[in-house]
Order: C-alpha cells, then structure tokens, then sequence
C-alpha cells in the first residue's frame, strides 16, 4: 500500500558498517573496516586468501559475531534484530550448501517450506528456478551426484527461493571451470538488472571489474583501496612499454641508454615506464634508433586492476601508490 | 503465524528432510537394527538353555523372558548412534550455515533430529519386539501393562535420543560420533539385561544395581513378564526425565554455541 506522501523513504542504504572489527585469539582478521552499500548496486570486497572476505560475510550474515562495530543491514541492526536481518538476505557461502541427500527439486521445496510459501506457490517457485538455472534434467536426481558447476547453480537458485533482497555471494565462481564462470556471471548480472543488492567476495580482479558498481581491496584486515574499477585502476601511476630483444647484448646497451627501466633478463625484455601516448613511444623508439638498437618486439600495457591489486597487496611494488593509499603491514596477514 | 506455528511448521519441514535421509541412506537405519537382533539370536538361542538355568527367580528356564526386555532396551540405545552420526553429519555439511543465516526457528533443526530419530528407533524396536515374540517370547501382561510399557520405552527413547544429539554436537567429526554412544549401547549389558546384578562381582554389581537401565529394565521385565515393581517404576520416569531435560540443554548450549566452520 501506498503511504501518505514521500516523509518515510526507505532507506538507500543496503549494507553499512561503521568500525568493523573482528579477532580470533591474537590474529586480527578485520581491523575496523567501514562499509556503505548502496541499494541495488554489486558491491565487491576483493583480496587474497585469508584477506578476512569470508569472515565478513560470515558477520554479515548473522553467522558469527562481530568483536565491534556498528552495522546496519536493511535498516535492520545486525545485534539487536538478527532476525530482521535474516528476512532481508540470502547467502551463498564457499562451501556448498546443498543437501546431497535430497535431490535438487526437493533442496529447493525444503528452502521453499522454510520461507513458508505454501505448497503450490513452493512447488512452482522451485520449478520455475530448475528451468532458469537449467537444471530440470537433473531435478529428481541426488544433489550429490551434480558436478560441480551444477552444485553452485543449485547452491545460487536455493539462495534465490523467498526473493532476498540483499545476496552475499562468497567467493561463487572458485573451482568453477571458464564457462561455468561465465554462467555464474551472467547469473549474478541479471540478478543485478532486477535491483537486488549483491555483496560478492572475490579474489580474480577480473571478476570484480566485470561485475561490481564498487571494490573494495581487503588485506591484512584492512581496506587498502575502495572505489569504481576505473578510479582503482587510476590509484597505480601509468602504465609501460615492454621491449624485447633479440640477445643480452641488445638488452645491456638498450638498459644503457634508456635509463629508468625493469629488466627482466630471461625473457631478454626491458620494461619502460610510460603512459603509451603515440608521442612518447615515436620519442622511445628515436632514442633506440639513434643508438642503433634493434627491438624485437614491442608491447603497450596500460595499467589494469591486477596492477592496482598487486601494487596494494604485494610486498614489492608498492611504490606505485599514492599517499592517500594505506599499504597493509605484511605481519598483519591472517588466515581465518 | 504465530511464533509457534511457525517453528512446529520448520521441524515438521526439517522432520521430512530427516526422513528423507533415512529412506535415501538406509545403511545406518538397518545397522542399528541388526545389532540388537543378532545379540537376541546369540543370547536366546545360542547360550540360552546355560543361562536360563542361571538366571533365578521367576524366569528360571524361560531365558528368552528374561533377556527380551533387556534387548529391547539395547535397540533403543542402538538407535542413539544413528542420531548423534546423523547430527555430526549434519554440523559438517554447509546447509547448516544456510539455515542459521535464514529466519527460522533455530531449534527446529535439532527437534527435527530427535522426531525423526524417535520415529526410525520406535519402528526397529518393533521388529526388535517380533524377534523376540518370534523366538518364543510371551507376556502375562494385560493391554494396560502394555500400554505402561510402551509408554516407558517411548519416554526413554526420547530421553537418550537428545542425550545422543547433545553427544552428535560434541563430536568433532561423524567418526567420533558414532564412538561415544557405544558406552550407552554397551551399558544394558552391566546392568540386568543378560544376567541379575545379583550374580556380578562387588564392585560391577554395584554399579549394575544404580546405573539407569537396569530399574527400566526391571520394570518392562516386571511389566510384561514377571509383576510390576513400583519403586522402580519411579526411580525409571526419575532418569528418563533427568536424561531427557540434561539431554536437550546440553543440546541446545552446544548448538548456540557451536563455533561455526
């Protein structure tokens, strides 16, 4: 029903955390990390293994509590309201959630039941998903005879049941082969195009870039960089030019006279800070000339989020960051 | 719905699940049933005819009614093992993170467990029951007696079945699931289920004459079998009740508490 005038707007604020804090023992997983998810947008929290991704989901999602911090979660507060928080999500996590024991039709008339939707309404919504995630040749069979890329889309669908409006989805394309990726994204895309909120952990930048409004990097327990794919990719200083040559001779005298460069002596390649304007590579390829180097190959990389990822979350390389730019302490890693 | 309806709505949904389980992985269901069956056949008719003449009292040269009570009791502790590899399994299974993330009545998980337990436990000791009937066992008892009976086997199944899902919650894996509760499938054997304490040494006659299977014994024994004893009788409802209320706090403690993978 339609309230009186515009006063009580929803909030548009799906997921917010303010000081996120969590430790098992003496390890700090998540050292006070602040969120703030827009509805109907993907938001994707990127890092490596045991960045702390999977603890926040889990703390997220009701499973585990939180040391400190505030977190809001559908207007509902993560503490005092779990329940109210558990109405709104539906959560993927790493580990299959499926039941190998019930075939997929009925794990999704089991979620079915448990949202209390009545047994026409549970049967149909189950059917309708088998038919969505292609999944109806397999339906009256056990869940744990699917393989694997079966299992995600039965794990996803029996998330879908109830239509949550905020989906956490932990790492869902790990151990998925290139097309069951593929699936997985054209899934998570459409789920996006019908205003659900999506939090994805990730640890393939790719993925992130391909699907996320926002990223947010996660290492050592904390947020090294948030923004849009572009204004992360904006956070490394320029790209490069790659020279090979043809013998280490050519290297040395190339190294010689191109001054600031990275060798890389097996691969007889030299690499070139540069923003790979035609200007500077005519200019590049003048002062090779002029020293009568012969190049054998030439390639322009323009800087992309694995540049980003490696140059906030690596040991080396850091040097590319901007001051604005928290690296993480390297003895500050923990693995959940 | 009421809060109410809806956590009976949950177990009854987590009861078919269970249910389900038990009809698509039978091996456990039918393992927990030939236990008790095979030690009837070896005690009734294999060593039979030697300890009938042991035995004493009232049942002297009828072994098959002295033992079949006993027996009974065994496949009801038999059951106990299923329930708490069934809980174990489940704690180790990713659909139990999925559930604790959806609004649900919580305990309904475990309520589903212990209903569905009792039902699978309650058909084998049936077929337990005809065994033994089977074999030769008959009762003086009336319908009354009966109904008595039945109704202290259902309470104790009850009783052991939460006992079994708090031991299920403890177990690290579904391995150490299924050791723990051979000490209660192992504990009819000291007490009178075989033979009378009375014929035991000191210190296992002792222990035989308190632990609680032997008054639930004497009292399905005197129930169909022999007469009625009423001391035992209440001593029997008193463990029942103690097993069954410690059972499913310890239960519910350790599923609230249970730190999730």
């Amino acid at each position: 029903m339609q309230g009186a005038g515009m006063s009580r707007q929803p909030a548009q604020t799906a997921i917010q955390a303010i000081g996120l804090r969590k430790a098992f023992g003496e390890k700090v997983v998540l050292g006070g990390i602040d969120l703030d998810v827009p509805r109907g947008t993907v938001f994707s929290l990127l890092g490596p293994n045991g960045a702390g991704k999977t603890t926040a989901v889990r703390i997220l999602s009701t499973l585990i509590p939180a040391d400190g911090g505030d977190v809001r979660i559908a207007g509902c507060d993560l503490v005092k309201d779990p329940d109210g928080v558990r109405r709104a999500i539906s959560v993927t996590g790493q580990y299959s959630a499926v039941d190998g024991l019930l075939t997929g039709r009925e794990n999704l008339i089991l979620m079915a039941d448990l949202h209390h939707l009545g047994k026409a309404e549970g049967r149909r919504a189950a059917d309708e998903l088998l038919a969505r995630f292609d999944l109806v040749d397999a339906a009256g069979t056990m869940a744990a005879t699917y393989s694997g890329g079966m299992r995600r889309r039965l794990d996803i669908a029996m998330t879908l049941i109830g239509a949550p409006r905020i989906i956490f989805l932990d790492e869902p394309t790990t151990g998925l082969d290139p097309r069951g990726r593929r699936t997985m994204w054209e899934i998570i895309r459409g789920l996006a195009r019908n205003g659900v909120t999506i939090f994805l952990t990730t640890q393939y930048l790719e993925e992130a870039d391909q699907l996320a409004d926002k990223i947010a990097v996660l290492d050592g327990g904390r947020l090294v960089a948030e923004g849009t794919s572009d204004e992360l990719k904006r956070l490394v200083s320029g790209g490069h030019v790659r020279l090979r040559f043809q013998d280490l001779a050519a290297l040395d005298r190339a190294a010689r006279t191109l001054g600031a460069a990275t060798r890389d002596d097996d691969a007889l390649a030299l690499q070139v800070p540069s923003d790979g304007g035609v200007r500077s590579l005519r200019s590049l390829l003048a002062r090779l000339e002029d020293a009568s180097i012969e190049v054998g190959e030439l390639s322009v990389h323009t800087p992309d989020l694995d540049d980003v990822f490696l140059a906030l979350t690596g040991t080396a390389g850091t040097t590319g960051t901007t001051g604005t730019i928290k690296t993480a302490e390297r003895d500050e890693v923990t693995s959940v | 719905m009421s809060t109410f309806s809806h956590a009976a709505a949950d177990s009854a949904t987590m009861l078919r699940r269970n249910l389900r389980h038990a009809l698509r992985y039978p091996s456990l269901s039918v393992g927990m049933m030939m236990m008790p069956i095979l030690i009837m056949l070896l005690f009734a008719g294999v060593f039979g005819n030697a300890l009938g003449e042991g035995v004493g009292g009232p049942a002297e040269g009828d072994y098959i009614g002295y033992v079949a009570p006993g027996i009974i009791l065994m496949a009801i502790a038999s059951g106990c093992m299923t329930t708490s590899v069934s809980v174990s399994l489940d704690m180790t299974e990713g659909i139990v993170d999925r559930f604790r993330t959806m609004a649900i009545a919580r305990v309904s998980l475990l309520t589903g467990h212990v209903a569905g337990s009792m039902i699978q436990t309650l058909i084998s000791t049936a077929v337990v029951i005809g065994v033994a009937v089977a074999l030769g066992f008959r009762t003086h008892g009336g319908v009354l007696d009966w109904l008595a009976a039945i109704g202290l086997l259902v309470l104790l199944t009850f009783a052991l079945t939460w006992v079994a899902v708090a031991l299920g919650l403890l177990a690290k894996n579904p391995e150490g699931a299924s050791n723990s509760p051979l000490i209660i499938q192992f504990l009819p054997f000291l007490g009178s289920a075989i033979v009378p304490p009375e014929s035991m040494p000191g210190g296992v006659r002792w222990f035989a004459e308190y632990q609680p299977f032997t008054p639930i014994i004497e009292t399905v024994r005197g129930l169909l079998v022999t007469s009625p004893d009423g001391r035992d009788a209440a001593i029997s409802l008193a463990w029942c009740a103690g097993l069954a209320i410690g059972g499913y706090a310890y239960s519910k403690f350790l599923f609230n508490r249970k730190a999730p993978r």
